[in-house]
């Protein structure tokens, strides 16, 4: 969101080459208080400039009066919260002049204030507002955990229909005070085997979607990164084939 | 209500004292990854942009000094290429760091860059640009300098410390004396130049908007001042990227 120089330059040559994904973190779509407008414009520009193929966010609050935490927060889910990340999804949509996508969030804690399941949340905020679903695969494991809860149910109970894109990622594996079990989600390292389970499980019941892997902490060499591709497309490309089949 | 429960989450990530946000139905441990993921975030967003001010104090240093500013200061934006702005007038306030009192200009130096970094394209023109104007407009020319260009006057060797942290073991010593520091964008590399105190305020006197001739009749009264090296030298640098003329407008 710079006005010129190197970041603009390749991702314009990448431009040329590929279609984008634009990711956000910055929205606070799950916050409270009204979006940033001034945000808004800017994210308007870069859309208008690159004409991505995706645009994103996730369900998650990162600034609150103005100050900017760089972490996607947790909120409470429930009729207030939805009806208020409806108005912010519709505002996003409305101000960019196209559909947006939604990612489920990790989460580390959880809140009295939730009587929503995630899954049933994310599902009618995409029918009230017509954005799409963003299944982070890793999410979804990371959650699940923390929560105790089962991250295959979890996927079944997904609006799957709503799903236009994947992600996959690594995670830390801590324990709390209680030795329960918490998931940290580090982008880091390799996506875990539990999680590529999870890809497959997803890709059966949804056929094959555009999958990215989010690597953006301790970034390794190519060769590491393009031997994580592999592990995703020895799934990804068998559901692409009996999707055609 | 979500408006307060989320006020009451929000003070508790930049303030380790608070206990866990009432409302929130998980362990100290599990809200502490939040507190954790905010401060060493933005706490690395601080280290991307002043990396010579990390090498220079160390990483542990930094991560401390860092961490009172973010707790003080958090990002009024989420563009974080914009946030640190006013972390080098707070490491010259900061106590534990008075005994290194040039890391406050190493630090304003760095800001420049990033700012450089980021600025708006802007190829440079040539000389010929300019001698392609009859000489009587010559005088009320402007020569309009980079968005990414900025100047930085300091009582310290601050473009020496910053260069020798740009390669390996570099062991030149360091002249104890006030350098002047250009920081611009030609094209994609960011350049970084020590200058002499007369070139920095000819480009003052450049970004302040003046003509040609007003710069030349500001000057002639004070040091040897050599207008046509000048002009010259700025433009070898590529630091000119449009003359204007004050009369007949913009060409």
């Amino acid at each position: 969101m710079g006005a010129g120089g190197p970041p603009h330059a390749h991702l314009t040559r990448v431009r040329e080459a590929y279609p984008l994904s634009l990711h956000g973190v910055g929205l606070s779509i799950g916050g409270a208080g009204p979006l940033d407008t001034a945000h808004l414009d800017r994210l308007r520009a870069l859309v208008d400039r690159y004409q991505p193929a995706s645009v994103s966010e996730h369900l998650a609050w990162s600034t609150h009066q103005g100050s900017y935490f760089n972490d996607l927060l947790a909120l409470p889910l429930n009729r207030e919260t939805l009806a208020s990340v409806i108005r912010h999804v519709d505002r996003t949509q409305t101000h960019l002049g196209r559909r947006i996508l939604i990612e489920n969030p990790s989460t580390y804690v959880t809140f009295e204030a939730s009587d929503i399941p995630e899954t049933a949340f994310l599902a009618e905020l995409s029918a009230r507002t017509g954005c799409g679903l963003l299944l982070d695969v890793n999410n979804v494991h990371v959650s699940c955990i923390n929560r105790g809860d089962d991250p295959v149910r979890y996927i079944d109970a997904f609006p799957l229909a709503a799903v236009e894109e994947i992600h996959l990622a690594g995670h830390a594996t801590d324990t709390d005070e209680t030795g329960c079990p918490l998931l940290i989600d580090t982008h880091d390292r390799p996506a875990s085997e539990a999680v590529l389970a999870l890809y497959a499980h997803a890709l059966d019941l949804l056929g094959p979607r555009p999958t990215l892997i989010e690597w953006d902490g301790d970034v390794p060499a190519w060769d590491v990164l393009e031997a994580e591709v592999r592990r995703a497309e020895a799934i990804l490309n068998p559901a692409e084939i009996r999707h055609v089949a | 209500m979500w408006r307060d429960a989320q006020q009451e989450f929000a003070s508790a990530l930049l303030d380790p004292t608070r206990p866990v946000p009432a409302g929130v139905a998980s362990s100290e441990h599990r809200f502490a990854v939040y507190r954790n993921n905010v401060t060493v975030g933005l706490r690395d967003a601080l280290a991307d942009t002043f990396p010579v001010v990390r090498e220079i104090v160390g990483e542990e240093f930094f991560d401390g000094m860092a961490q009172v500013f973010v707790r003080r200061s958090p990002p009024r934006t989420p563009v974080l290429i914009d946030y640190g702005c006013g972390f080098p007038d707070f490491i010259e306030t900061f106590d534990p760091a008075a005994g290194l009192p040039y890391l406050a200009d190493v630090a304003r130096l760095e800001w420049a860059w990033t700012r450089a970094y980021h600025a708006a394209d802007a190829p440079p023109v040539g000389i010929g640009t300019l001698a392609a104007f009859p000489p009587e407009q010559a005088a009320d020319a402007r020569l309009v300098l980079p968005p990414s260009l900025r100047t930085l006057v300091s009582a310290w060797p601050v473009v020496s410390i910053w260069q020798a942290h740009q390669s390996e073991g570099t062991g030149t010593a360091i002249a104890e004396r006030g350098e002047a520091a250009l920081i611009f964008r030609p094209g994609l590399d960011v350049e970084v130049r020590g200058v002499d105190e007369s070139t920095c305020a000819f480009l003052t006197a450049l970004s302040d908007g003046l003509t040609l001739g007003e710069i030349a009749g500001q000057f002639q009264d004070g040091y040897d001042f050599d207008l046509a090296r000048h002009i010259g030298a700025v433009f070898e640098l590529g630091a000119v990227v449009d003359i204007q003329i004050s009369e007949g407008g913009h060409r």
